[in-house]
């Protein structure tokens, strides 16, 4: 991934920054910046997620593309956000300690680089919580 | 709009095509379709391809005009259109072939995909079917494709308690349907040992729980059906074609186990066509992976969700069962060149609903194709009648 396309979700990726709609109510994390219920009459802000949630489910890669070889096996997961919105994430432990329903926490990782000599990209993943 | 027809079918040998190039794939399924249909060429009014990631797989952008080049049909300046939906690519094009024609704006039309995937290595070949999903917010955490449906697969056997036999039985039906396919990049029967002992990919989905890397091409002709007979004594006529989309990352659905494009276009296609679903005879569907094809023929509504395990293992679904789903071996054994797949699944339907099935012929009047791009972000359905 670009640098510039990084850097525009840098705030998201890094603080668990996401929206929320004020008029329904609903979180949006990956962000949103329209709301797909109430399209135009929704007024979206910034939101700061808490940073804890649950596993909804979960895989192991054993078989990675180039960027993420190294790690394997690793854990992959579906984690929903007590405020009710669902992202996809890492989550650091053992590969046999992850469950549906393991609550998680968010920690500040590594998640890749740009090649060997690119740029180091930062974010969220998850850990046991 | 007007009732339409398809007048001729061509595919190449999928697998691993390593002594032929992309561009000769494609002229290779489209000389058969036109050998079918027996057209030369010039009457071809406008082609759609579908194709999804030639930029990446072969360096190659502008594919609908290469195509066109290579077919013999630049100097008629023909329209010649690239779609592209993922995995749905060949379904796309299918469908914006049908529209063309029963619209009126053009008669003859060509509806064909093309995939060279073998040219670049397995970590590629990954990354590249990654873009299927989202890459900002699901690719960038490391999840692969297969990953993707691995996730599905994980809450659904917790959820509906689908056991690993069952699920290991859809590639074992499928392998059994693919010796029969002289197309098939697979012809060899295996057991529910060799899926359940073979690597694993992203738990619970090991090896032979996937789709298989493949290069091949499909190509249809599309003519009004008031003209079918001008070309064919065995014109199909496309009773209905229909589309929908749902959000582009898994997280988002309403419910991971369901693909609710799936759901959408299943119920969309039965009302255009105005039959039931105990009238459709065989479906083609999307099993990139095997738990890919239980939701499918749940969410089509063949069956409640949580019983496709159950109906594969008593056999409903094979081959001699009550609704063979996949006769051609399906995306497991016949093989998944993305963007050829959904034109494929027409091709197959075709020759079942003509009798040509040579080997693998069922009794079958009416035939079902159920394309899905990325985890079900673009979903296409058709159903065909004999005539």
């Amino acid at each position: 991934m670009t640098v510039p396309r990084f850097w525009r979700k840098q705030q998201n990726r890094y603080n668990l920054i996401g929206t929320k709609c004020e008029t329904c109510g609903q979180y949006f994390y990956p962000p949103r910046n329209f709301c797909p219920d109430c399209r135009r009459d929704g007024k979206i802000i910034k939101n700061q997620f808490k940073g804890t949630g649950k596993v909804v489910t979960f895989s192991i890669i054993r078989s990675a593309g180039d960027q993420f070889s190294r790690l394997t096996p690793y854990v992959i997961a579906i984690i929903e956000l007590d405020e009710g919105s669902r992202l996809t994430s890492q989550v650091i432990c053992e590969i046999d300690e992850v469950y549906i329903g393991m609550p998680v926490k968010q920690t500040f990782r590594r998640l890749g680089t740009d090649g060997e000599s690119g740029a180091i990209f930062y974010g969220t993943k998850f850990i046991p919580a | 709009m007007r009732e339409v027809a398809v007048i001729g079918v061509g595919c190449t040998k999928f697998g691993e095509n390593w002594d032929t190039s992309f561009r000769n794939l494609f002229v290779e399924a489209g000389a058969l379709a036109l050998d079918d249909a027996n057209l030369s060429g010039e009457q071809i009014e406008e082609m759609f391809v579908g194709n999804m990631s030639a930029g990446r797989f072969v360096e190659q952008e502008h594919v609908g005009a290469l195509i066109a080049d290579y077919a013999g049909l630049a100097t008629d300046n023909i329209p010649s259109t690239r779609v592209e939906a993922a995995c749905a690519s060949g379904g796309l094009a299918f469908r914006q072939a049908f529209t063309t024609v029963a619209s009126g704006m053009a008669d003859i039309v060509v509806a064909a995909g093309v995939e060279k995937m073998t040219d670049v290595g397995t970590e590629v070949t990954t990354d590249v079917l990654a873009a299927a999903a989202d890459r900002e917010w699901e690719g960038i955490a490391g999840v692969t494709f297969p990953g993707l449906y691995a996730m599905i697969a994980t809450l659904y056997m917790d959820r509906y308690g689908l056991t690993r036999e069952q699920l290991a039985q859809v590639a074992v039906k499928n392998h059994a349907n693919g010796v029969k396919n002289p197309n098939a990049q697979f012809r060899k029967a295996i057991t529910i040992d060799t899926v359940i002992n073979s690597t694993l990919v992203a738990d619970p989905l090991r090896l032979f729980d996937c789709s298989p890397v493949t290069d091949g091409a499909a190509a249809v002709i599309l003519a009004p059906m008031e003209r079918a007979r001008e070309f064919t004594d065995a014109p199909v006529r496309v009773l209905a074609s229909s589309q929908a989309s749902s959000t582009i990352a898994l997280h988002d659905r309403k419910d991971i186990c369901t693909l609710d494009a799936t759901v959408a276009a299943g119920n969309r296609v039965f009302e255009m066509a105005k039959v039931e679903r105990k009238d459709i005879d065989f479906v083609e569907v999307h099993d990139c992976f095997t738990i890919a094809e239980l939701c499918a023929i749940e969410d089509l509504g063949f069956c409640k969700k949580g019983e496709a395990g159950k109906l594969t293992e008593e056999g409903v679904t094979a081959f001699d069962g009550s609704l063979p789903i996949n006769p051609s071996g399906g995306l497991k054994a016949c093989g998944h060149p993305v963007g050829a797949t959904g034109v494929k699944q027409v091709y197959e339907t075709v020759k079942q609903l003509r009798g040509d099935a040579k080997g693998r012929q069922l009794d079958a009047e009416i035939g079902m194709t159920h394309n899905v791009g990325g985890t079900g972000a673009t979903v296409v359905c058709n159903i065909l009648r004999r005539v």
